[in-house]
């Protein structure tokens, strides 16, 4: 699922650019090609931030729509990806806030937490952990783990980890500095290993029941 | 190098943008230290799950609905 974008050299043109100008120009079809280009990642990142289905189907309907209609306005200073990327972290954040009736959102809630930022836990995992469950527990585990953190945290670890933004897009997409990017991930990363030990690391060898004696002290397995 | 020291360039070393010179430092504390060696390829194993499983799926039929709205809509704007 790695999202990541080739990387087009300085002199190469990215793809995106002349899809962005047939589209200016008025072909619709074009843009047709952009929304299946990226539909799947707006429909993640909208759902990462607003943890609400209904809401990341109606923030991918309205970013793609508000992109369409203010097509003009984009410089073309970065790429038209990253430019959606911000359309769309506004919408969910507008969603967010309707929700908690009118209370303001923003990328800084609940990042001032020492949690995870110190490794506590160095259980090593085994090969391959994720091949222990099936597709759908590995799924739940992942959601149930990124849930879990912090809102600033998260949105910038899906930015700049899973969606392929780099750390100075991720900065520019919401409005933080790069220090801010790499302090937030670093937490992030380290916050999601903690709590995936729980699931993935190696346990401690339990005793053999054939091997345990009444006196407790059996071999270990 | 101090585990300290370690943790604060782990997103470099994770990210691979490390100075030539830092390497050897970093081998070196890592064949002496099995905590950070572990905090390391269990960070990086973390991004990798993440990149390679869907957390959220958007199913074909949800995608095609949205599609057809998207467009829809599009072709009134212009």
């Amino acid at each position: 699922m790695s999202t990541i974008q080739p990387v087009a050299g300085q002199d190469e043109q990215h793809p995106d650019v002349a899809l962005v100008a047939q589209v200016r120009a008025g072909d619709v079809a074009a843009y047709d090609t952009l929304v299946r280009k990226y539909e799947r990642q707006i429909f993640r990142i909208a759902q990462h931030i607003t943890q609400n289905r209904e809401d990341a189907e109606d923030v991918m309907q309205d970013a793609f729509l508000k992109a369409y209609e203010k097509l003009d306005q984009f410089q073309g200073n970065s790429k038209f990806y990253t430019w959606l990327v911000r359309i769309a972290v506004n919408e969910s954040l507008m969603r967010l806030r309707k929700r908690r009736t009118g209370k303001l959102v923003s990328m800084d809630e609940d990042v001032q937490t020492d949690e995870g930022s110190v490794p506590r836990d160095f259980a090593d995992w085994a090969p391959n952990p994720e091949q222990n469950y099936t597709q759908a527990e590995l799924a739940e585990i992942l959601r149930k783990t990124i849930q879990g953190l912090p809102q600033g945290f998260r949105v910038v670890f899906v930015l700049r980890d899973v969606e392929g933004l780099s750390t100075e897009e991720t900065a520019e997409t919401l409005g933080l500095s790069v220090p801010a990017v790499k302090s937030r991930l670093l937490r992030a990363r380290l916050q999601l290993r903690e709590r995936l030990t729980r699931y993935f690391g190696r346990k401690t060898p339990a005793v053999a029941p054939a091997a345990a004696a009444p006196n407790g002290d059996g071999a270990e397995a | 190098m101090t585990c300290t020291e370690f943790l604060t360039i782990l997103d470099d070393v994770l990210d691979e943008s490390i100075a030539v010179e830092t390497r050897t430092e970093i081998e070196l504390h890592l064949r002496q230290c099995g905590h950070c060696e572990v905090v390391l390829n269990t960070t990086r194993k973390t991004i990798e799950i993440f990149q390679c499983h869907e957390v959220y799926e958007l199913p074909t039929e949800v995608s095609e609905r949205l599609h057809s709205v998207i467009m829809e809509k599009c072709k009134k704007v212009r």
